[in-house]
């Protein structure tokens, strides 16, 4: 009897191991595109979070499902079970295993953490870690070796990006060029200097796997390193008030060259009011809602850049901005 | 078997304050009757679940297309923010206090609450919380749009100038609330740790009244955290003070420690009642003790000393040091911890007993499996690099609505089927009750797992509109939802008429142990006709010793 239960646990676990590591890379496909260094990490971490969580879920389902099918009470049957109060040996590994594991899984979420190197406001809040997070910049983190060397080597390109209720603006220091749409080049380490004009904001682009919330009166340092070239959305990750949903952009990752050639491009362009779906939307009284709302913060005037996307120049156009996405 | 054919006390119909009312009315007063102010809680926290259920519909309503067209965005941020603010502040804390109100006294052989007039006032605050919510919507600018966290700068910029504003009222209902939690609080733990009946050590003390105090101890250290920092939010919204104001200096980030200090414990406020229920529905329904008791009892405790450390987990994306982040991460993974003991717990006490899915057992065991899930994507959030991409997207939306309705109130609904014939004296019906489990399963599924997929695709949370990308999950999540909704009908009308005509339940009609089932059944004024002596711990089933407590205190009893 007690090699049968242990044969039937073995085969069990087998078969929930498969389940899970199935599961796990399943989980790859879950996501946007791996656009960054930071989303092919972050990725990997979340792949082992859902190998081990589908083998506990599923290791607590079977007996419970078990007892639900062969340890039911016959009709008439008024007696009661077995008056089981515990087990010691029991309760002592089902404390002990619990945590082992969430104590691996810290430490593998610090690794990853450590090797994302994303730099957070330490400088903002002026209290340090000497050791622990150090960002790439300052030490350059174990890359993937598929991963080319020169993404090192290259100096980080630093953009200053202003939140405000309910535009994004990105100022590139060194051409003195503005744009709502943000483009980066490909392999290089970002560097963002987050500024919000008035309430908090969240600066989010789920292809890159990474968010900073933009704070008031803060100045903070953002890095990660797109890998991928394509256009990505970019949303505002913290409630900012009345038009926070539509306060989004684009994220253009291109080749060196091309990133060199729409810098100059942009440079040479007289700055001009950007189409903004927050001031459009308040211009126009929300006639298109069945339930009208309530006074509202004023949305910020359109900001004057040098490059805005194409599709801002046409708002009349019926076509909603948002459908230009790239997928 | 042990037996359990046991005779009620004689029942007192008696008020006790001469010329009260007997009957129905007495809902209506200022009773100091434990079990009739649980009946008002439950009661009046049940009509505003179906108010901010009504909330969630029309959000739902609105999600189910990509664009805002449905409702202007500020009705739909106001419609987020008291859909959270109602379910937390008007239905979750005062329905639970309302069940640990009527049964506490009765599961510990008391006779009343410690406080019985404070336990009156702490109940008729929340009409008046309910109203200032309500009223706020009719104010010019219209009811708070701030989101339930009402984070400044936003919760301050106060569009229309006026001092009567929707978040100015909403910050009133919200210290009240508090308040009245606080009274709460302190009434509970005393009635705790002063009232329990002879014999009745700590570890002869049911599961629920453990996790009831583990509960109400958070609220003691956490809630005057939260209910300061209300009162210095209104003073910056209303008085031109510079606590969080950052353009007079002051810091936003602040506020959020204030706000989930509290806030964060306050999901084991919640919850821990819900998982008190759990542990006593189990043992009935399976007809075993529940397994570990003493061990399950104290990780109720535990969970109330980790929940106090944990509460940055909520702000990884926001301006906080990395070392800071890596701290709290730690200590929320721990939380899993005595979580997890709790449902090794719960399913070594189901495994080889006798099962009978009654609509509790089905309740508890669906709010069990509920809370594998919603305990597993915890661990994920808990994680900094993982919480990264997706705080404060859909996941999170779809994690802490697991946890609050797929385990909360799950919780509550089986609580309150369980306890039904002894609230009543009447027997709900087992079929309506099925139903009602059924549709609320498939919705519960259908609304909230569809979240996870979203939050992982980066839909960020309270958004009015968002891209097509997204179309096709919040479809099906706005389905569920709606059936979710529906599934609320059945259990309305399994109450309303198994509490008018159903049939007569006796006094312990699931042949449970406890001393709640021991009194009649509804229990006479004042409980018990003689305080009983404990001799046993709870959960005696299967056990062949013939005189367990309940017994004991049988006999001495029945002599008058």
């Amino acid at each position: 009897m007690k090699l049968r239960a242990i044969i039937l646990i073995s085969i069990m676990a087998v078969l929930d191991g498969l389940l899970s590591v199935w599961m796990a890379q399943q989980s790859y496909s879950w996501f946007p595109p791996q656009a960054s260094a930071e989303a092919k990490l972050y990725d990997q971490l979340f792949s082992i979070f859902v190998g081990l969580g589908t083998f506990i879920w599923v290791g607590v389902m079977v007996p419970i499902f078990y007892s639900l099918i062969f340890h039911r009470a016959a009709k008439y049957d008024a007696s009661d079970g077995p008056a089981i109060a515990g087990s010691t040996t029991l309760e002592v590994i089902w404390t002990l295993i619990p945590v082992v594991i969430v104590l691996s899984l810290s430490l593998v979420s610090y690794r990853t953490y450590d090797k994302m190197g994303t730099q957070g406001p330490e400088t903002l809040v002026h209290l340090h870690a000497p050791h622990l997070m150090e960002s790439a910049y300052a030490e350059p983190v174990e890359r993937e070796p598929e991963e080319p060397a020169s993404v090192e080597t290259n100096p980080v390109e630093s953009v200053d990006v202003t939140a405000k209720q309910w535009a994004w603006v990105f100022h590139y220091p060194e051409q003195d060029v503005t744009s709502t749409e943000l483009h980066l080049p490909v392999d290089r380490r970002v560097r963002l200097v987050l500024r919000s004009e008035d309430v908090l904001h969240g600066f989010y682009v789920p292809a890159f796997r990474v968010k900073q919330d933009v704070v008031p009166n803060h100045t903070i340092d953002f890095e990660f390193t797109p890998t991928r070239t394509g256009t990505y959305r970019l949303r505002d990750s913290m409630y900012s008030g009345a038009y926070f949903a539509a306060n989004q952009s684009n994220v253009v990752v291109q080749s060196p060259q091309g990133y060199q050639q729409w810098l100059a491009m942009a440079a040479s362009q007289t700055p001009q009011p950007a189409y903004n779906q927050a001031a459009d939307e308040y211009s126009q009284n929300n006639n298109n809602v069945a339930v009208r709302g309530w006074k509202r913060v004023v949305p910020a005037p359109p900001p004057v850049v040098n490059y805005a996307p194409r599709y801002a120049e046409e708002p009349e156009s019926s076509d909603d901005p948002e459908n230009h996405l790239e997928g | 078997m042990a037996n359990i054919s046991l005779e009620p006390t004689p029942s007192i119909s008696a008020q006790p304050y001469p010329g009260a009312p007997d009957n129905w009315r007495r809902f209506f007063t200022f009773s100091t009757d434990h079990k009739v102010i649980g009946i008002q809680y439950i009661v009046t926290s049940f009509f505003f679940f179906l108010v901010g259920g009504t909330f969630a519909m029309i959000m739902r309503g609105e999600l189910i297309t990509p664009d805002a067209d449905l409702v202007d965005r500020t009705v739909y941020n106001a419609l987020f923010t008291m859909h959270g603010s109602v379910m937390l502040f008007l239905w979750t804390f005062p329905v639970l206090v309302g069940i640990g109100n009527y049964l506490v006294p009765l599961m510990i052989g008391a006779r009343d609450m410690a406080f019985p007039r404070l336990n009156a006032v702490s109940f008729w605050m929340i009409p008046i919380v309910g109203i200032l919510m309500m009223v706020s919507f009719l104010v010019p600018g219209g009811a708070s749009q701030s989101g339930w966290w009402a984070y400044p700068p936003v919760s301050i910029q106060n569009p229309t100038g006026n001092l009567i504003n929707g978040q100015f009222l909403w910050l009133l209902a919200v210290a009240l609330s508090g308040i009245s939690s606080i009274m709460g609080a302190v009434n509970f733990v005393t009635t705790i740790f002063k009232m329990r009946a002879p014999g009745m050590t700590w570890f002869r003390t049911p599961a629920f009244v453990w996790s009831v105090l583990a509960a109400q101890l958070i609220q003691l250290y956490g809630l005057p955290v939260l209910t300061a920092g209300a009162v210095m939010l209104l003073s910056d919204l209303s008085f031109g003070t510079s606590f969080f104001a950052p353009e007079r200096g002051g810091n936003p980030i602040l506020y959020q420690h204030f706000f989930w200090f509290y806030s964060h414990p306050a999901v084991y406020v919640m919850v821990l009642p819900a998982f008190g229920m759990f542990s006593e529905i189990l043992p009935v329904h399976a007809r075993k003790p529940l397994f570990g008791y003493r061990v399950v009892a104290v990780s109720s405790i535990l969970i109330t000393l980790i929940s106090g450390v944990v509460w940055v987990h909520h702000m990884y994306a926001s301006a906080t040091p990395g070392w800071m982040r890596m701290l709290f991460m730690v200590t929320t993974m721990l939380v899993a911890v005595p979580s997890g003991i709790k449902v090794f717990a719960w399913v070594a006490t189901i495994w080889g007993g006798k099962i009978r899915l009654t609509t509790p057992m089905l309740f508890a065991l669906g709010g069990i499996i509920n809370w594998v899930f919603a305990g597993v994507t915890g661990i994920f959030l808990g994680s900094v690099p993982i919480d990264i991409h997706v705080n404060n997207t859909y996941f999170v939306v779809g994690h802490f609505h697991y946890v609050l309705y797929g385990v909360i109130v799950f919780g509550i609904f089986g609580g309150i089927y369980h306890w039904f014939p002894k609230i009543t004296g009447r027997m709900y019906y087992e079929g309506l009750g099925k139903l009602h489990f059924v549709l609320t399963f498939a919705g519960t599924f259908l609304i909230f797992l569809p979240m996870h997929p979203l939050g992982l695709m980066g839909m960020p949370r309270r958004v009015a509109s968002y891209d097509p990308e997204f179309a096709y999950w919040n479809v099906v999540a706005s389905l569920g939802g709606f059936l979710l909704g529906m599934a609320t009908l059945p259990f309305i009308l399994n109450m309303v008429s198994a509490w008018i005509r159903g049939e007569p339940a006796g006094n312990n009609p699931w042949r449970a142990y406890g001393l709640e089932w021991l009194t009649s059944s509804p229990p006479p004024v004042e409980n018990f006709e003689e305080i009983p002596t404990v001799i046993s711990p709870p959960y005696g089933y299967g056990q062949d010793q013939p005189l367990i407590a309940t017994n004991e205190h049988q006999e001495a009893t029945q002599v008058p």
